[in-house]
Protein backbone atom coordinates (compact mmCIF):
# COMPACT_ATOMS: atom_id res chain seq x y z
CA UNK A 1 0.00 0.00 0.00
CA UNK A 2 1.37 3.52 -1.21
CA UNK A 3 2.25 5.50 2.18
CA UNK A 4 2.02 8.92 1.55
CA UNK A 5 3.73 11.23 3.97
CA UNK A 6 2.61 15.29 3.25
CA UNK A 7 4.38 16.76 6.48
CA UNK A 8 7.55 14.71 5.16
CA UNK A 9 6.56 15.12 1.27
CA UNK A 10 7.52 11.31 0.65
CA UNK A 11 5.64 8.50 -1.35
CA UNK A 12 6.51 5.50 -0.24
CA UNK A 13 5.65 2.26 -2.38
CA UNK A 14 6.70 -1.58 -1.87
CA UNK A 15 7.86 -3.85 -5.38
CA UNK A 16 7.93 -7.54 -4.59
CA UNK A 17 10.53 -9.84 -6.59
CA UNK A 18 8.83 -13.00 -6.68
CA UNK A 19 9.84 -16.54 -8.39
CA UNK A 20 11.30 -19.72 -8.39
CA UNK A 21 14.21 -20.38 -6.06
CA UNK A 22 17.38 -19.97 -7.67
CA UNK A 23 16.09 -17.69 -10.52
CA UNK A 24 18.09 -14.39 -9.40
CA UNK A 25 15.55 -12.39 -7.39
CA UNK A 26 18.52 -11.38 -5.21
CA UNK A 27 21.23 -11.10 -7.28
CA UNK A 28 18.48 -8.26 -9.05
CA UNK A 29 18.36 -6.45 -5.53
CA UNK A 30 22.13 -7.26 -5.45
CA UNK A 31 23.05 -5.70 -8.93
CA UNK A 32 20.67 -2.57 -7.76
CA UNK A 33 22.24 -2.09 -4.93
CA UNK A 34 25.59 -2.00 -6.24
CA UNK A 35 24.84 -0.16 -9.05
CA UNK A 36 23.11 3.06 -7.50
CA UNK A 37 24.88 5.90 -5.41
CA UNK A 38 25.25 5.65 -1.38
CA UNK A 39 22.93 8.36 -0.91
CA UNK A 40 20.17 7.12 -3.18
CA UNK A 41 19.82 3.38 -1.18
CA UNK A 42 19.97 2.60 2.05
CA UNK A 43 20.72 -0.78 3.51
CA UNK A 44 20.38 -4.37 1.70
CA UNK A 45 19.07 -6.34 4.45
CA UNK A 46 19.44 -10.61 3.24
CA UNK A 47 17.77 -12.57 5.88
CA UNK A 48 19.60 -15.65 4.50
CA UNK A 49 20.42 -19.31 5.39
CA UNK A 50 23.86 -20.04 6.20
CA UNK A 51 24.28 -21.19 2.66
CA UNK A 52 22.88 -18.00 1.29
CA UNK A 53 19.20 -19.02 0.29
CA UNK A 54 16.40 -16.49 0.74
CA UNK A 55 14.95 -17.26 4.16
CA UNK A 56 12.46 -14.28 4.98
CA UNK A 57 12.98 -11.84 2.71
CA UNK A 58 15.70 -9.53 1.43
CA UNK A 59 14.88 -5.51 1.65
CA UNK A 60 17.08 -2.71 0.11
CA UNK A 61 15.16 1.06 0.05
CA UNK A 62 15.96 2.64 -3.16
CA UNK A 63 15.14 6.47 -3.07
CA UNK A 64 14.72 7.96 -6.65
CA UNK A 65 14.38 11.24 -6.84
CA UNK A 66 11.40 13.89 -6.38
CA UNK A 67 7.90 13.91 -8.16
CA UNK A 68 5.96 17.08 -8.25
CA UNK A 69 7.90 18.12 -4.55
CA UNK A 70 7.59 14.48 -2.97
CA UNK A 71 10.35 12.06 -2.65
CA UNK A 72 10.03 8.46 -4.10
CA UNK A 73 10.86 6.24 -2.15
CA UNK A 74 10.50 2.46 -3.26
CA UNK A 75 10.82 -0.62 -1.21
CA UNK A 76 12.30 -3.48 -2.75
CA UNK A 77 11.24 -7.12 -1.36
CA UNK A 78 12.25 -10.11 -2.49
CA UNK A 79 10.61 -13.42 -1.27
CA UNK A 80 12.09 -17.18 -0.73
CA UNK A 81 11.41 -19.03 -3.50
CA UNK A 82 11.56 -22.13 -1.97
CA UNK A 83 8.55 -24.31 -2.32
CA UNK A 84 8.64 -24.72 1.45
CA UNK A 85 8.53 -21.13 2.39
CA UNK A 86 4.98 -20.59 1.37
CA UNK A 87 4.14 -19.03 4.28
CA UNK A 88 6.79 -16.38 3.97
CA UNK A 89 5.77 -15.29 0.69
CA UNK A 90 2.47 -14.96 1.63
CA UNK A 91 3.50 -12.40 4.58
CA UNK A 92 5.92 -10.48 2.19
CA UNK A 93 2.94 -9.64 -0.35
CA UNK A 94 1.04 -7.87 1.92
CA UNK A 95 0.61 -4.18 0.95
CA UNK A 96 2.10 -4.65 -2.54
CA UNK A 97 2.07 -2.13 -4.46
CA UNK A 98 3.57 -3.82 -7.40
CA UNK A 99 4.99 -7.13 -8.51
CA UNK A 100 7.99 -8.40 -10.78
CA UNK A 101 8.40 -11.87 -11.42
CA UNK A 102 11.80 -13.01 -12.47
CA UNK A 103 11.51 -16.53 -14.58
CA UNK A 104 14.35 -18.80 -14.66
CA UNK A 105 14.81 -19.42 -18.74
CA UNK A 106 16.83 -23.00 -18.42
CA UNK A 107 14.66 -25.45 -20.11
CA UNK A 108 14.48 -27.54 -16.60
CA UNK A 109 13.22 -24.95 -14.56
CA UNK A 110 10.28 -24.26 -16.69
CA UNK A 111 7.67 -26.61 -14.47
CA UNK A 112 8.90 -24.19 -11.59
CA UNK A 113 8.28 -20.91 -13.05
CA UNK A 114 4.68 -22.43 -14.18
CA UNK A 115 4.27 -23.61 -10.22
CA UNK A 116 5.40 -20.37 -8.96
CA UNK A 117 3.28 -18.26 -11.19
CA UNK A 118 0.74 -19.90 -10.32
CA UNK A 119 1.72 -19.57 -6.26
CA UNK A 120 1.79 -15.64 -7.11
CA UNK A 121 -1.68 -15.52 -8.11
CA UNK A 122 -3.05 -17.91 -5.54
CA UNK A 123 -1.02 -15.66 -2.50
CA UNK A 124 -2.49 -12.72 -4.19
CA UNK A 125 -5.91 -13.62 -4.03
CA UNK A 126 -5.06 -14.69 -0.23
CA UNK A 127 -4.28 -11.41 0.29
CA UNK A 128 -6.92 -9.61 -1.69
CA UNK A 129 -5.13 -8.26 -4.86
CA UNK A 130 -5.72 -9.33 -8.63
CA UNK A 131 -2.61 -10.40 -10.41
CA UNK A 132 -4.23 -8.49 -13.52
CA UNK A 133 -4.90 -5.44 -12.12
CA UNK A 134 -1.78 -5.31 -9.89
CA UNK A 135 1.49 -3.05 -11.91
CA UNK A 136 3.18 -6.39 -13.47
CA UNK A 137 6.16 -7.03 -15.30
CA UNK A 138 8.26 -10.75 -15.96
CA UNK A 139 11.72 -10.66 -16.41
CA UNK A 140 13.57 -13.64 -18.11
CA UNK A 141 16.29 -14.43 -16.27
CA UNK A 142 19.60 -16.40 -17.39
CA UNK A 143 19.38 -15.71 -20.91
CA UNK A 144 23.27 -16.00 -21.13
CA UNK A 145 22.89 -19.34 -20.24
CA UNK A 146 23.52 -22.30 -22.87
CA UNK A 147 19.94 -24.32 -22.58
CA UNK A 148 17.37 -21.55 -22.08
CA UNK A 149 14.28 -21.87 -23.73
CA UNK A 150 13.42 -19.00 -26.85
CA UNK A 151 11.92 -16.06 -25.73
CA UNK A 152 8.70 -16.60 -27.47
CA UNK A 153 7.96 -20.08 -26.12
CA UNK A 154 8.84 -18.73 -22.79
CA UNK A 155 6.73 -15.25 -22.78
CA UNK A 156 4.01 -17.70 -24.30
CA UNK A 157 4.01 -19.87 -21.34
CA UNK A 158 4.58 -17.41 -18.33
CA UNK A 159 2.83 -13.94 -19.76
CA UNK A 160 -0.47 -13.46 -18.09
CA UNK A 161 -1.62 -9.99 -19.41
CA UNK A 162 -0.48 -7.49 -21.54
CA UNK A 163 2.70 -6.74 -18.77
CA UNK A 164 6.15 -6.16 -20.08
CA UNK A 165 8.79 -8.47 -20.39
CA UNK A 166 12.56 -8.01 -20.21
CA UNK A 167 15.20 -10.29 -21.11
CA UNK A 168 17.55 -9.98 -18.20
CA UNK A 169 21.01 -11.47 -17.06
CA UNK A 170 21.23 -10.39 -13.72
CA UNK A 171 24.77 -11.49 -12.73
CA UNK A 172 25.88 -8.57 -15.34
CA UNK A 173 22.82 -6.28 -14.61
CA UNK A 174 21.54 -6.59 -18.04
CA UNK A 175 17.55 -6.03 -17.89
CA UNK A 176 18.30 -5.21 -14.21
CA UNK A 177 17.31 -1.55 -14.52
CA UNK A 178 14.61 -1.81 -17.43
CA UNK A 179 12.59 -3.66 -15.05
CA UNK A 180 12.81 -2.12 -12.18
CA UNK A 181 11.69 1.35 -13.95
CA UNK A 182 8.58 -0.79 -15.77
CA UNK A 183 7.11 -1.37 -12.51
CA UNK A 184 8.38 1.48 -10.64
CA UNK A 185 6.28 3.83 -13.78
CA UNK A 186 3.41 1.34 -13.69
CA UNK A 187 3.16 2.13 -9.90
CA UNK A 188 3.14 5.97 -9.79
CA UNK A 189 0.95 5.93 -12.77
CA UNK A 190 -1.19 4.00 -10.50
CA UNK A 191 -0.83 6.53 -8.01
CA UNK A 192 -2.28 9.36 -10.40
CA UNK A 193 -5.50 7.38 -10.26
CA UNK A 194 -5.48 7.20 -6.27
CA UNK B 1 -5.46 -4.08 -8.14
CA UNK B 2 -3.27 -2.00 -5.78
CA UNK B 3 -4.73 -0.95 -2.12
CA UNK B 4 -5.72 2.72 -1.93
CA UNK B 5 -2.95 4.76 -0.82
CA UNK B 6 -2.62 5.88 2.63
CA UNK B 7 -2.54 9.28 3.65
CA UNK B 8 -1.03 11.56 6.20
CA UNK B 9 -1.46 15.02 6.97
CA UNK B 10 0.58 17.21 8.25
CA UNK B 11 -2.05 18.10 11.45
CA UNK B 12 -2.00 13.99 12.22
CA UNK B 13 1.96 13.88 11.35
CA UNK B 14 2.40 16.67 14.62
CA UNK B 15 -0.19 14.68 16.50
CA UNK B 16 1.44 11.59 16.27
CA UNK B 17 4.63 13.00 16.60
CA UNK B 18 3.66 14.70 20.06
CA UNK B 19 2.48 11.35 21.19
CA UNK B 20 5.90 9.26 20.70
CA UNK B 21 7.61 12.43 21.84
CA UNK B 22 5.56 12.01 25.10
CA UNK B 23 5.36 8.29 24.85
CA UNK B 24 9.40 8.51 24.87
CA UNK B 25 9.59 10.45 28.43
CA UNK B 26 7.40 8.83 30.49
CA UNK B 27 8.80 5.29 29.24
CA UNK B 28 12.45 6.76 29.60
CA UNK B 29 12.70 5.37 26.28
CA UNK B 30 15.67 5.37 23.93
CA UNK B 31 13.58 5.53 20.91
CA UNK B 32 10.03 5.41 19.95
CA UNK B 33 9.01 4.29 16.81
CA UNK B 34 5.47 3.75 14.31
CA UNK B 35 5.75 1.50 12.30
CA UNK B 36 2.80 0.45 9.16
CA UNK B 37 2.65 -3.09 8.73
CA UNK B 38 3.72 -3.04 5.40
CA UNK B 39 7.06 -1.93 7.10
CA UNK B 40 7.39 1.94 6.57
CA UNK B 41 8.35 3.99 8.67
CA UNK B 42 5.32 7.08 9.86
CA UNK B 43 7.33 8.73 12.30
CA UNK B 44 9.63 8.61 15.42
CA UNK B 45 11.41 10.12 18.12
CA UNK B 46 13.97 9.70 19.96
CA UNK B 47 17.63 9.23 19.57
CA UNK B 48 18.61 7.02 16.57
CA UNK B 49 22.48 7.26 16.81
CA UNK B 50 23.43 5.65 13.79
CA UNK B 51 20.57 3.40 13.32
CA UNK B 52 18.99 2.52 10.00
CA UNK B 53 15.40 3.38 10.81
CA UNK B 54 14.24 1.98 7.46
CA UNK B 55 15.72 -1.44 7.78
CA UNK B 56 14.65 -1.30 11.31
CA UNK B 57 11.27 -0.84 10.59
CA UNK B 58 11.00 -3.34 7.74
CA UNK B 59 12.69 -6.01 9.90
CA UNK B 60 9.67 -5.06 13.28
CA UNK B 61 7.08 -5.57 10.28
CA UNK B 62 8.55 -8.83 9.34
CA UNK B 63 9.09 -9.73 12.62
CA UNK B 64 5.55 -8.99 13.69
CA UNK B 65 3.69 -10.53 10.61
CA UNK B 66 5.73 -14.05 11.35
CA UNK B 67 4.88 -14.24 14.80
CA UNK B 68 1.49 -13.30 14.03
CA UNK B 69 1.41 -16.38 11.62
CA UNK B 70 3.13 -18.28 14.51
CA UNK B 71 0.13 -17.30 16.77
CA UNK B 72 -2.85 -18.24 14.70
CA UNK B 73 -0.54 -21.73 14.07
CA UNK B 74 -0.78 -22.49 18.01
CA UNK B 75 -4.70 -21.13 17.61
CA UNK B 76 -3.95 -17.14 19.01
CA UNK B 77 -5.49 -14.57 17.43
CA UNK B 78 -2.74 -12.97 17.30
CA UNK B 79 0.23 -11.51 19.53
CA UNK B 80 -0.99 -8.31 20.30
CA UNK B 81 2.75 -7.43 21.77
CA UNK B 82 6.03 -8.79 21.27
CA UNK B 83 8.85 -8.13 23.19
CA UNK B 84 12.95 -8.69 22.77
CA UNK B 85 15.09 -8.47 25.43
CA UNK B 86 18.84 -7.90 25.27
CA UNK B 87 21.95 -7.69 27.82
CA UNK B 88 21.60 -3.61 27.16
CA UNK B 89 19.43 -2.79 24.62
CA UNK B 90 15.78 -4.27 24.51
CA UNK B 91 12.37 -3.59 22.03
CA UNK B 92 8.59 -3.57 23.14
CA UNK B 93 6.07 -3.55 20.20
CA UNK B 94 2.58 -3.11 20.43
CA UNK B 95 0.33 -4.11 17.33
CA UNK B 96 -2.26 -1.00 17.33
CA UNK B 97 -4.79 -2.40 14.20
CA UNK B 98 -2.63 -2.30 10.97
CA UNK B 99 0.76 -0.49 12.55
CA UNK B 100 2.92 -1.05 14.96
CA UNK B 101 4.21 1.17 17.87
CA UNK B 102 7.70 0.06 18.73
CA UNK B 103 9.89 1.37 21.78
CA UNK B 104 13.59 0.94 22.02
CA UNK B 105 14.39 1.09 25.49
CA UNK B 106 17.90 -0.08 28.12
CA UNK B 107 17.85 -0.46 31.77
CA UNK B 108 16.89 3.14 32.72
CA UNK B 109 13.16 1.91 31.89
CA UNK B 110 11.58 -1.94 32.20
CA UNK B 111 8.88 -4.11 30.35
CA UNK B 112 6.33 -3.87 32.88
CA UNK B 113 6.76 0.40 32.65
CA UNK B 114 7.09 0.31 28.60
CA UNK B 115 4.18 -2.30 28.49
CA UNK B 116 2.01 0.18 30.89
CA UNK B 117 2.77 3.45 28.93
CA UNK B 118 2.05 1.92 25.78
CA UNK B 119 -1.38 1.40 26.64
CA UNK B 120 -2.44 4.64 26.79
CA UNK B 121 -0.29 6.22 24.12
CA UNK B 122 -2.06 3.37 21.44
CA UNK B 123 -5.13 4.19 22.25
CA UNK B 124 -4.36 7.25 21.07
CA UNK B 125 -2.36 6.61 18.31
CA UNK B 126 -4.88 4.59 16.89
CA UNK B 127 -7.71 7.53 17.28
CA UNK B 128 -5.29 9.46 14.70
CA UNK B 129 -4.94 7.01 12.87
CA UNK B 130 -8.74 6.49 12.16
CA UNK B 131 -8.91 10.01 11.46
CA UNK B 132 -5.95 9.86 8.89
CA UNK B 133 -7.94 7.04 7.66
CA UNK B 134 -11.17 9.26 7.04
CA UNK B 135 -9.55 12.27 5.96
CA UNK B 136 -7.64 9.38 3.46
CA UNK B 137 -11.64 8.09 2.24
CA UNK B 138 -12.26 11.74 1.35
CA UNK B 139 -9.35 12.95 -0.82
CA UNK B 140 -9.89 13.52 -3.97
CA UNK B 141 -6.94 11.81 -5.98
CA UNK B 142 -8.43 13.17 -9.46
CA UNK B 143 -7.75 16.82 -8.06
CA UNK B 144 -4.76 16.60 -6.09
CA UNK B 145 -1.18 16.95 -7.24
CA UNK B 146 -0.68 13.00 -7.73
CA UNK B 147 -3.22 13.80 -10.96
CA UNK B 148 -0.73 16.10 -12.34
CA UNK B 149 2.35 13.57 -12.61
CA UNK B 150 3.49 12.90 -16.44
CA UNK B 151 5.03 10.29 -17.72
CA UNK B 152 7.98 12.88 -18.22
CA UNK B 153 8.00 13.55 -14.64
CA UNK B 154 8.18 9.73 -14.14
CA UNK B 155 10.78 8.97 -16.33
CA UNK B 156 13.07 11.45 -15.22
CA UNK B 157 13.38 9.81 -12.03
CA UNK B 158 15.48 7.13 -13.93
CA UNK B 159 17.63 9.59 -15.90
Amino acid sequence: MTFINYASREINCKIVYYGPGLCGKTTNLQHIYDSTAPQAKGKLISLATETDRTLFFDFMPLELGTVRGFKTRFHLYTVPGQVYYDASRKLILKGVDGVVFVADSQEERMDANIESLYNLEENLQTQGYDLNELPYVLQLNKRDLPNVIPIDELTHELRKKDEPVFEAVAMDGTGVFDTLKAVAKQVLTELRKG
Amino acid sequence: MAHSPFILQEQQFQKIKAILARLCVECAARVVFLVDRDGQTIAFHGDIGDMDTTSFSSLAAGNVAATSSMARLIGEDAFPAVVHEGERESIFISVIGRSLLVVVFDERSTVGLVKLRTKRASYEVAATLDEAARATAAYSFSTSVFSEITDEDIDSLFS
